[in-house]
Formats: C-alpha cells, structure tokens, sequence
C-alpha cells in the first residue's frame, strides 16, 4: 500500500462514526428482501438430495431406474454425475466428495443422489425410489478416539503431514502443525508453578436462521445462472464452474440476500447440485435445504481436545507455555482450523517461550468449516482458564496478571510476526477500570473475565463507482452484505467525495458485473472493500478533477478536491469558481463521457484485533442452571466506521460464544449419528436468556488502512468461552475443563466437589 | 391428491386459494401467493421466523396447514406498514440497527406487534419473554430489545394523543 494510506489521526470525519440508517433497512423490515429461497424461475423443478443413514459405509451401488420412472421426475443424480474435472487439485476434489458421495459416505447426512421433480412430493416420493446398497463400515466421531492407532481410518491414502519422517502407515492425523519460539524446556524449569490442564469442547454449528438456498437454471450449451446465498458468490462461480467442467465466465452468480454465515456459507454445498439438476433436466432447478439437512451436512466447527501447560515465576511473570489443539475436521484433510487454533492460542501474551502444536483429524463429521474466528475460541477456553487458575495460584488479580504478560507493540507474537501498534492493552485497563468490574455480585454469583485476539484478512476486492448526470453515487460492490456492510460502503465513499450519505448507494454486485471478489471472511469487507471504496472514490475524484481542470484550461493538478467541490489548488492556479460534483456530472456528458472510479488489488494491512470480555453469571446450586446477569465487550475497532454496526458485531459475536460456553453441542449417538439436529435440541440463546449486552468500543488506529479500520466481526466470539468458564469457576469454585456448562454438567461438578469435599472432611 | 379451496382474509383482503392437504399456511403463503416475506427457518416451529398472526394470534405458519387458515383473518410482515407509513416498530428496528441479516426480522416484528397489542408498556423481562420464540443469531438480541421498547414508548405517545 502506498504510504498516504497511513490513517491520519488529525482527520476529522464527516459522515464516518455517525449512525446513518442502512440503505437496505426498508426491504427488510417489510419483507421485501429476497433471500435465498425467496427466488422464482419460470418453470422451475424442486430438486432435493438423498444423504446417507451412515455415519461410515462403502456405497456398492446406486440403482435410480424406479424414481426416474416416476411421474413427473426430471432429473436424478448420483456420483457418476460428477466426473472428475479436479485435475489434481485435492482440495476441489474433496469439495466435489462433500457434495455428493463417491466410493463412500463419509458421515451420517453424506449427499449420496439427488432428484429434481414437478412438485416437493413427487420429489420426496422420488428419493424414496432410489435404491443405496451400502456396506456399513466402523466409524469415529470423536477426537482423541479418531487419533488412536486402532482407529478406523477414513483415508487409507492419510500420511501425516507436518511429522519427519513421513509415517509409513495411514492415520487420521492429516497434519501436524508447530508454532512457537524460545526453549520451552528451559522456560518451565525457571517457573516457581506450573498449571496443566486438559480440556475437551464439542462442535457447534454457526446456526444462521437462513437455511442454504439456491436456484440453478443450466442450458444444454453450457452457459449458467445461479442465484443463491453465500458469503462469496465469486467463489460459488469458480468451484462450481470447475466441479462441472465449464469455463468460469460462462456462469454467472447472483447472490440473495444473505441470512446470516457465520463462515459457515463460504463454501459450496447444494449449489453444483443444483445446477448438475438443472443441466440434467434443462429447466431451472430450486433446491432448498431443510434445517435437519443444515445440521447433518453443513459445516460445524470442530471438536477439540486440548492440553495446556504455563508456567510463571512467583512475581508473575510467565516463563513458558505449551499446548496441544486437536481439531476435528470432518472428513477431509485441510479443513479444520487446528492451525489458527494453535496460532492464536497464546498470541495476547508477549512471551519468551512459547510451543503451540496443532494436529489436523480426521473423523466421520460433516466437513468442517469456518465459524467466526475459525479455530480460535476453544484454544483460547483452555488458555484463558489456566491463566485465570494461576492468577489464583499467585495472589494476584487476574487482570493485572493479564495486563502484566500482555502483548504490546513490539512484542514477538507466538505464532511468528512482530506487532505494530495493537489494542490489547488498551481494553485490559479499560476492563480494570469499567463500572462493571467493580460493581458487587449478588449470591450465587460469580464474574469472569478473558482476552482474545483474531489476526483479521484483507484478500481481493474489485469496486466499481459510478457517477450519473446528476451527481449521485452508485457503488458496486462483491461482497455480500451480511449485517449492514452497505451502509458501511455508502458511508466511506461520501466521506472521500465530501457529499452526504444520502447521495450514495451501493449495491451487491453479481460475478459477471465486477471483478473477482474474496469470499466475506477474515472480518474483511469493511476494512479491505472498504478500503477499495475508498480508493476507487479518489480514482473519481481525480477524474472528476481532471473535467474541472479541462473546463478552466489549466493543468490537472492545478485542481484540489475539498467537501464535495473542485478548486484551484492556490493562487497560481487561477481565480476559478469552485465546481461541484453535481455541476461536473451534469456537464460531463460534453466534457469526455460518464465518470467512474475504480479500485482492483489483493489488501494487505489487515490490523490484528483484541478484546476482553467481562462475565457475571449466576448459578442455580441445585439444578446446576446458569444465567448470564451482566456482560461487557471492550474491542478494538480501529476506527469504527458505522459504531451501530460495529456494536452488534460484539453483541453478536459474544452471544454466539454464550451459546457455545453453555449450550450448544452436536450430540452423536453409538451409531454415530447426530442426535440433535434441530433448533429444539441445539439449543442456541433465545432473548430470555440474555441480559443486554455492553459494549465498548476502541478505536486504536490500524496502520494499515486510512481511516484506522480494523475487521472487527469475528474477535468477539474468542474470549466469552473463558470468560464464562472463569465466571461459573467463580459462582461454584469448580474448574470446568469441558464444554458446554450445561446444566447436568454443572451440577455434576457441584456434586462432585462436595462429595469429595465430604470425604476429604471425613 | 386433490386440491382445497381455501378462503380467507390475509392483510385484511379476502383472498381465495387451491392448495394440497399436506401444505403448510407457510407454503402457502410463500410458494402460491408470493407473500415470502415469511421465511422458512426450521419448519418445526422453533425459530418463529414464519410468525404471522391467525385472528390476531401470533402463530408459526409453518405448524398451520394451509387449508386450516378457511374464515380465518392472517396477518402477514407485508401488511405491517401502511401505505408509506412504516409501523413504529419497522422504524425503530431500522434507526436501532436491530437487524444485521434481516432474515428473522420479519419474524420478531409479527411477534414484537402481537406482543404490544396485548402489552403496550413490558418490561424488559416481558419483551425477552415476549420474544423468546424467535431466533435470531446476528443481533444477541440487545438492539432488538431496545428497538421493542423505543417503539412502545412512541406508540404509548401517540396513542394518548389519540386519546386526548
């Protein structure tokens, strides 16, 4: 980035940190917006997928003939639907695996044939037809089972990767990961205690509302439509484009409004499906996913298994730290975030010695993919405990324990780079002086707190502006607006141009409009195609300079741009009235033609992000039920740029962890099946759960973006696994090591501390 | 299977419609008459993102079938506002940011107005409570409530305007 990029922090803002209303704000409290499923296409078949009972069986053969003869059947399709077009690329290969089975299903809910019919049932009537002959084989879903050498292995062509030398023999393990500096050996022979703990947590599904939709319409001459909710429609157009062996341009993607992600729709499921259905039939298709289908087949995040070990001196100062992740990834190597996991682990503490191995495992799950700051919270749960254990151990409050080891800028990261200015600091002493730190609990109460930190991404963005004859904005854009990113957009681009918010519009872009596009992840969009919409602004301005510098005959860079107006840069440059945007584009069709700004780049500078988190919780003693009485999220934001949307990205991201902490759970049975997939038995929070949820946020300049912007979506998820964890341990005075706290959970842990209470008294 | 007749009044205009045994009033509303502001979250219930009102009463369409809803009054997200006029609650969802998706919103608007007609001025609790069969996984819930409260305390105004 060039340097004038650097954030000025003399600047005054205009229009960036107030709290305009999202553009799209109508449509959606009228339900006029379209979402995924809300889309309809003349003559289109309902399509709908057969998935696998079993958790792990070999698929012998698949006979179709009685459901296509079924009256109004279209289309059905199998595996040999999917010819191999992957060319080597295993990562687009188990993609292709995961959205519909081959040699084998991989786990209970495994697409395995897919029908495309007149109506939902002679649709469902159809996938009743089709015959699987499988041949069940033994499976593991959990962690440390699935690392065992008796283990069944998934893969038989599975190496460990990441381990010299390479095994000889096929495991689940795909890859073994090592992050660190220092002599860790050396580190915990200076320490005066060490804590060691072990820790389990179960996966948890992102849980957006909107299950996935899409609407596929597929002509014989290989030409596309694809309309369908993701984080990344680009990303949609590449894969499926690739799975189905046509040229990428020939598909175009249009992307719904989308109704929630979480990470978890950054990924392709029904989508090829759709369009190997439509292709098959040559009418358009429509396959929406129902929530059991969401559970059974859409990504989770991993299940962990983990151990920690710190060691500090008697003055509080940490001498060394270690830990393991293991990480479910499902079935497929590469998809568990066992990597930012151990990455992220220790990266609040400025550290000498530090190790941080990361073990990739396989299992029969669904594929693993992102959840808000993928990988992170649970290696921060079982950090955060052992930190708030040994402050406990010293003597010393846990806050200033933190605030002493805490990372600062300068500090060697435990995961490799050195930190530029960051805001970790700032939000532990902001935490330590918050009301709700000092405010006192009620009986059976207990307060919690934790750090977190996620590393943030920038990734490609391509932003398009346009300038009509009257002076408004439009602003194109290909990152999908998940939770108000538009109004974001508008609000950087009136800022730059120096007109109001209400003269610019943006819109979602589809993948034939505009350039390439990284999904909308790494909390990327506002600080990378924010950024984008910044740059491509000045790109305008310049060209807008460029008229005004043409209409009074002087040179272009004789003419400044100032609150929305073209001046003489000074006295030499000529005495000329200033020109307004609307005065430039209502004459520019005589001055050279329309006027437009662009911006196409690959970001770098994404700022690294922190929080604390503060937890009261109360805890019924005898049924082992929990509340949340008060919570506070203090976060970096850089700058916040719509703080509206900035606080519900912390209110958001902290509930979620709520859930996780307490609630959520995929709960498989012997037969490894998932027990509780549906919103009844996955409990997430429900409004009576919660208390409000306060927020603070700071706004610590990111170096890298001109406003300051840091991504401030996923790191609020990080430390309120901890956070509660530190709070109950606080209500019952006992540590618990696995997640979720449920209620039977607690109470057990309550009983079991009286009970070996009692003996101990005896 | 053979069709049924259905008639009906949804936003307060009669509407006639055929559809199958086994469809849901949420099927119905989204897939014959177009009316999708409705979403299909779970379809068992549990998320209250296909909340309509059946005679006034806040219900999950898709637990109703369509051929249930004969002479009866159904209210729909699309015939919250009036004309131009946004519901109070439409305008205090969008100026308290209470959305960030948007897909359970027209859901915990159905069930915020079903819950100030009985209530027009809940407590906290009684929101929370109000609106515990909605989820809703962008927001945690905060900005909705308070958007609930904003809007009741303009509604409690306006209403004893009217009243004077």
């Amino acid at each position: 980035m060039p340097l004038d990029n650097a954030p000025d922090s003399k600047r005054k803002y205009n229009v960036v940190g107030t709290r305009p209303l999202r553009p799209d704000g109508i449509d959606k409290v009228t339900g006029r917006a379209k979402f995924g499923a809300d889309a309809t296409a003349p003559g289109q078949l309902v399509g709908r997928i057969l998935r696998s009972p079993h958790a792990h069986a070999k698929i012998r053969s698949i006979d179709t003939s009685k459901a296509e003869k079924l009256a109004g059947v279209k289309a059905v399709i199998t595996r040999d639907d999917f010819p191999d077009h992957t060319d080597g690329d295993s990562g687009l290969y188990d993609t292709m695996y995961n959205i519909m089975a081959r040699e084998k299903a991989l786990y209970e809910g495994h697409a395995v044939a897919a029908v495309a019919a007149t109506t939902p049932a002679i649709a469902r009537q159809a996938l009743k037809l089709i015959k699987v002959d499988y041949e069940v084989l033994p499976h593991v879903t959990d962690v440390d089972d699935a690392m065992k050498s008796n283990a069944p292995v998934l893969n038989n062509k599975m190496f460990t990767d990441g381990v010299d030398p390479k095994p000889k023999k096929a495991s689940n393990v795909a890859r073994r990961f090592e992050f660190g500096h220092g002599d860790v050996e050396a580190g915990f022979k200076r320490a005066d205690i060490i804590v060691e703990r072990s820790f389990k947590t179960e996966a948890t599904h992102q849980g957006y509302i909107e299950p996935h939709a899409a609407l596929a319409s597929m002509s014989p001459d290989g030409s596309a439509e694809l309309w369908c909710c993701t984080q990344g429609h680009y990303m949609v157009r590449d894969v499926c484009a690739r799975i189905l062996g046509i040229d990428i341009s020939r598909l175009r993607v249009t992307q719904s409004e989308i109704g929630g992600g979480f990470g978890g729709k950054t990924t392709v499921f029904i989508e090829p499906v759709a369009l190997a259905l439509s292709r098959k039939a040559n009418r358009p298709v429509k396959v929406v996913m129902t929530r059991d289908e969401v559970f059974k087949a859409t990504g989770p995040t991993s299940a962990t298994s983990m151990d920690i070990k710190i060691g500090v001196t008697k003055d509080g100062l940490i001498t060394a730290a270690d830990g393991t992740f293991r990480y479910t990834g499902g079935p497929f190597a590469g998809c568990s975030p066992a990597e930012f996991g151990a990455m992220s682990a220790f990266a609040q503490f400025h550290l000498d010695n530090v190790r941080a191995i990361g073990y990739d495992v396989l299992c029969n799950r669904p594929k693993t993919i992102s959840y808000r700051a993928p990988g992170a919270p649970m290696a921060n749960f079982a950090v955060e405990s052992v930190i708030e254990e040994l402050a406990h151990k010293l003597g010393m409050a846990p806050i200033d324990f933190r605030i002493k080891n805490a990372a600062r800028e300068g500090t060697r990261s435990s995961y490799g780079p050195v930190y530029g200015q960051i805001g970790l600091g700032a939000t532990l002493e902001a935490a330590k002086n918050h009301p709700h730190f000092k405010a006192p609990l009620g009986p059976n109460q207990g307060r919690g707190m934790a750090a977190g930190f996620w590393f943030n991404f920038g990734g490609q963005s391509c932003v398009s502006l346009n300038i009509p004859i009257d002076g408004t904005i439009t602003v194109s854009v290909g990152s999908p607006d998940i939770g108000g990113s538009r109004a974001s957009m508008c609000m950087m681009v009136a800022e730059e141009l120096g007109i109001g918010y209400d003269q610019v519009r943006a819109i979602i872009a589809d993948t034939s409009s505009l350039g390439h596009n990284d999904v909308t992840d790494g909390s990327r969009t506002t600080f990378a195609t924010g950024m984008a919409c910044i740059l491509a602004a000045r790109d305008a301005i310049k060209k807008l300079c460029a008229r005004a510098a043409a209409t009074w005959g002087i040179p272009e860079d004789a003419v400044t741009w100032e609150k929305g107006y073209a001046k003489p840069a000074g006295a030499n440059a000529g005495n000329f009235q200033p020109l307004s945007l609307k005065e430039i584009a209502a004459a520019s069709p005589g001055t050279g033609g329309p006027i437009a700004g662009h911006h196409e780049y690959s970001a770098d500078g994404a700022g690294v992000s922190f929080a604390t988190h503060i937890c009261d919780i109360e805890i019924d003693q005898e049924t082992g039920a929990s509340k949340i009485v008060r919570y506070t999220v203090i976060q970096d934001a850089g700058k916040a740029v719509h703080p509206s949307y900035v606080e519900g990205q912390f209110q958001g991201g902290a509930v979620q962890g709520i859930g996780w902490a307490l609630n959520e759970e995929y709960i498989y049975g012997k037969d490894g099946r998932l027990q509780n997939a549906g919103f009844l038995d996955y409990r997430i929070p429900v409004c009576s759960d919660l208390p409000m949820i306060d927020t603070m946020i700071l706004e610590i300049p990111n170096p890298g973006h001109p406003y300051g912007v840091r991504g401030v979506g996923e790191t609020s998820i990080v430390p309120p696994l901890a956070a509660i964890a530190n709070a109950v341990a606080a209500a019952t005075g006992v540590r618990f090591t696995q997640l979720p706290m449920s209620p039977p959970r607690i109470l057990k842990g309550i009983e079991d501390a009286k009970a070996s209470g009692a003996k101990k008294a005896a | 299977m053979s069709g049924i007749k259905v008639n009906t009044k949804i936003n307060g205009d009669p509407v006639e419609f055929m559809c199958e045994p086994d469809e849901t009033l949420l099927d119905v509303l989204r897939n014959r008459l177009n009316l999708t502001g409705a979403k299909e979250g779970c379809s068992t219930g549990d998320c209250g993102a296909c909340s309509v009102t059946v005679d006034g009463r806040l219900t999950c369409s898709c637990l109703v079938l369509g051929a249930e809803a004969e002479g009866h009054n159904i209210g729909t997200i699309e015939g919250m506002a009036h004309g131009e006029e946004l519901h109070p609650l439409q305008k205090k969802f969008i100026e308290h940011a209470a959305l960030q998706c948007g897909v359970c919103t027209p859901g915990f608007l159905i069930a915020a107005k079903s819950l100030l007609d009985k209530n027009p001025d809940p407590t906290e609790t009684e929101i929370r409570f109000g609106l515990a069969g909605n989820l809703c996984r962008c927001t945690g819930y905060d900005k909705i409530v308070r958007a609930v409260q904003d809007a009741a305390k303009d509604m409690r105004k306006s209403n004893s305007r009217k009243g004077a």
